[in-house]
């Protein structure tokens, strides 16, 4: 499956999408980015009058790119992607550590590697670098793939 | 079963026990989900770690049919047969 297809079958939409570009992905890992538009709703409350990308929304860029993009680039490699429409998809864990801010305006490039994905399950070891090739932020991520028959 | 297997089995199930479960309350009939409170994902850590400690190696029909104690005691004495 190439980086085209993944990013049409991701189950978002503006303004929860927070994968811009899958850089290259195969069986074990993927490395993709993400521009944080400053005109996102939640820098008005993170923080009064200061700006900052909350860990939440790292966590879910990390989840987006290192375990929903691989998972169905994963999906697609088992012949488990003709049911795409109906995908489910639930975040199991997750383990994080924050080590810089992420101001608005900033690219982020998120690397996740693959512990293992079985029986549905893909767990992922993730990590974040802002434009300067810093560490933002690493973990453990892990969520369950459900694929459900046509009409299912 | 030998009795060796299921403590081997039970000790390797109240690692993902939630909080309000006691492990007194893993019996041979007990269903991970509705009556130990495992969650779906966890239920893949447990069978990971049946294969690293039996040295089996599980299939998704396997899975699909593992839903108590029981199950998983008989799916891991097939494959131990099998081997």
């Amino acid at each position: 499956m190439t980086p085209e297809e993944i990013l049409h079958h991701l189950p978002y939409n503006q303004p929860f999408l927070f994968v811009d570009e899958i850089v290259s992905i195969n069986s074990e890992s993927v490395h993709g980015k993400y521009w944080f538009n400053p005109e996102h709703s939640f820098y008005q409350g993170h923080f009064k009058n200061k700006p900052v990308t909350p860990g939440v929304i790292l966590t879910e860029c990390c989840a987006q790119i290192g375990l929903v993009c691989l998972g169905i680039y994963l999906l697609g490699a088992e012949g488990q992607d003709e049911g795409f429409n109906a995908i489910q998809i639930g975040l199991s864990s997750s383990d994080m550590e924050f080590l810089l801010p992420v101001p608005p305006g900033e690219t982020v490039k998120v690397v996740s590697e693959k512990e293992y994905f079985r029986f549905n399950k893909l767990k992922c070891q993730v990590k974040m670098f802002n434009a300067q090739e810093e560490l933002v932020c690493k973990g453990v991520l892990a969520g369950m793939f459900k694929t459900l028959s046509h009409g299912g | 079963m030998k009795e060796e297997q299921f403590l081997k089995l039970k000790e390797i199930v109240s690692n993902y026990l939630p909080d309000d479960v006691s492990s007194e309350a893993i019996q041979r009939e007990s269903n991970f989900l509705e009556e130990l409170n495992i969650n779906s994902a966890n239920l893949v850590d447990i069978v990971l770690d049946v294969e690293d400690a039996f040295d089996i190696m599980l299939e998704n029909e396997d899975m699909d049919g593992m839903q108590t104690m029981a199950d998983a005691q008989r799916i891991i004495q097939t494959k131990l047969e099998a081997k």
